[in-house]
């Protein structure tokens, strides 16, 4: 672009950091990832692009068990967010060995976010290519769920969704009322955006070929563990999600 | 003849003491006596306050030497109220004991002090955990320390009682106390009790002359 894109510790005459945004571009090329939280736990999906037939079924996973009851969702440069998971796993860790309980998750969220941050200071190195959706549940806070991104800012929502279609999946997010729903129904139901089901309509048919779905879920029903979504409620899942679609796509061509 | 402190040797001023805490339904007390001494034979200070107040709901009682006690209290204090402001609430009970115990257990060859810590947060109510010497830390319903404690367990083993009022959790932290400093030569002079519980912490004074008498006194 210009002169201003060279390095982190650039500002442009009209106040931004380009190497921040062009890592920002890294996650938005990559396939999508989303969080939901309900009223009783996190469910996380991942669309994971399978480049070549000859992959060992489930390598490459882009959801990681940073502690007991925190999960992490990656979309971006995946060795960006390998690095960022052991971070967050050592911050977990170390809170615990000092005060004793659990990290709570907003506190890790922000401990995290800060380490992204630093990277974006100096021109020795480059910011990391990765946002990554932080999620937990226990029994007196309830579920909660954090975004970070490549600035090191972190958010708190509701819904979140990151990478190439995260606009059509927040969209199907909010038609939702997640904050009614419990665990169980949203991943049977709606998932949406992400969920089994609606994957299928904002996965692109013609540029991305073969994926694999990656569930994940921690709340009551798994006793604040998380945990990946056992195959036989994922494949109870699928099949609701791919009827219900069908059935939508009947009632569209009725519509017509 | 040094002051026997749990069976270690202690240099210098030490709280030669009786320290405890005691739950009770809706809250804990955490009580001491007030002597430190040097060495079994000099009173240094008849009036110390060995309760330290590490946050808004959780205080510490000391035991050992003091110097150490009041080094570590401060360290841990500073990491509170750190924390608090971090996580954008009050720290756990069990966090300021893990505090305590980090402190304790890594710097243990140097340091000679233990400590009660006790106090009330929103997830678990009020707790007692008690951080020994060398750092093990244990929770329980009620604890007693120091040199003067020796002479109670009987005491409170036979009264204490679970889910007690705060009358009686009162009369039973200032008997023990009273009993202990009765006995030991290292512990004596008025009792500082502090009340925790959800709404506040109330610091309550026993003077001398006001201590509860026994058969022979």
């Amino acid at each position: 672009l210009s002169a201003y894109d060279l390095s982190a510790s650039t500002f442009s005459p009209d106040g931004r950091v380009f190497q921040v945004e062009y890592a920002m571009k890294a996650v938005e090329n990559s396939s999508t990832a989303i969080g939901i939280r309900c009223k009783d736990g996190i469910v996380f999906g991942v669309e994971k692009l399978v480049l070549s037939k000859l992959y060992e079924e489930g390598s490459n996973k882009r959801i990681f068990n940073i502690d007991r009851h925190v999960g992490m969702a990656v979309a971006g440069l995946l060795a960006d967010a390998r690095s960022l998971a052991e971070v967050a796993r050592e911050e977990a860790s170390n809170f615990r060995s000092n005060y004793g309980h659990d990290i709570p998750l907003k506190h890790l969220s922000d401990r995290v976010a800060m380490y992204v941050h630093a990277y974006t200071l100096y021109s020795a190195v480059r910011p990391f290519g990765c946002s990554f959706i932080l999620g937990s549940y226990d029994e007196d806070d309830g579920p909660q769920l954090y975004m970070v991104d490549p600035s090191g800012i972190s958010y708190g929502y509701w819904g979140c969704a990151i990478g190439k279609a995260k606009q059509a999946a927040k969209t199907e997010i909010e038609k939702l009322q997640v904050t009614t729903h419990n665990v169980l129904k949203s991943l049977i139901i709606s998932l949406s955006p992400f969920s089994p089901f609606r994957i299928y309509i904002v996965h692109d048919e013609v540029k991305d070929k073969a994926f694999e779905l990656e569930l994940s879920w921690v709340g009551e029903v798994t006793k604040g563990r998380h945990e990946l979504v056992p195959k036989d409620i994922k494949e109870e899942a699928e099949k609701y999600a791919k009827e219900s679609l069908e059935e939508e796509e009947d009632s569209d061509d009725d519509n017509e | 003849e040094h002051p026997k402190m749990s069976g270690s040797q202690v240099k210098g001023v030490s709280t030669g003491t009786t320290i405890l805490a005691v739950k009770y339904r809706g809250g804990v007390i955490i009580g001491s006596d007030s002597r430190a001494s040097i060495g079994g034979d000099y009173v240094v200070s008849k009036v110390v306050n060995k309760l330290i107040q590490v946050h808004d709901r959780i205080f510490c009682c000391i035991a050992g030497s003091l110097a150490d006690a009041q080094a570590v209290t401060k360290m841990a204090k500073f990491q509170l109220s750190f924390l608090s402001i971090q996580m954008e609430s009050p720290p756990l009970v069990k966090a300021a004991a893990s505090v305590l115990k980090e402190l304790c257990y890594r710097n243990k060859e140097e340091l000679q002090a233990g400590f009660i810590t006790a106090g009330w947060d929103k997830k678990k109510g009020p707790q007692v955990y008690t951080v020994s010497l060398g750092g093990m830390l244990v929770s329980q319903p009620f604890t007693i320390a120091g040199s003067g404690s020796t002479y109670i367990y009987g005491y409170v083993d036979a009264k204490y009682k679970p889910d007690m009022s705060r009358e009686e959790c009162m009369q039973f932290a200032t008997n023990a106390l009273a009993l202990a400093m009765g006995r030991d030569n290292v512990s004596g002079g008025i009792i500082h009790l502090v009340v925790i519980t959800e709404d506040k912490a109330e610091h309550v004074i026993v003077p001398g002359n006001k201590l509860p008498k026994f058969h022979d006194e």
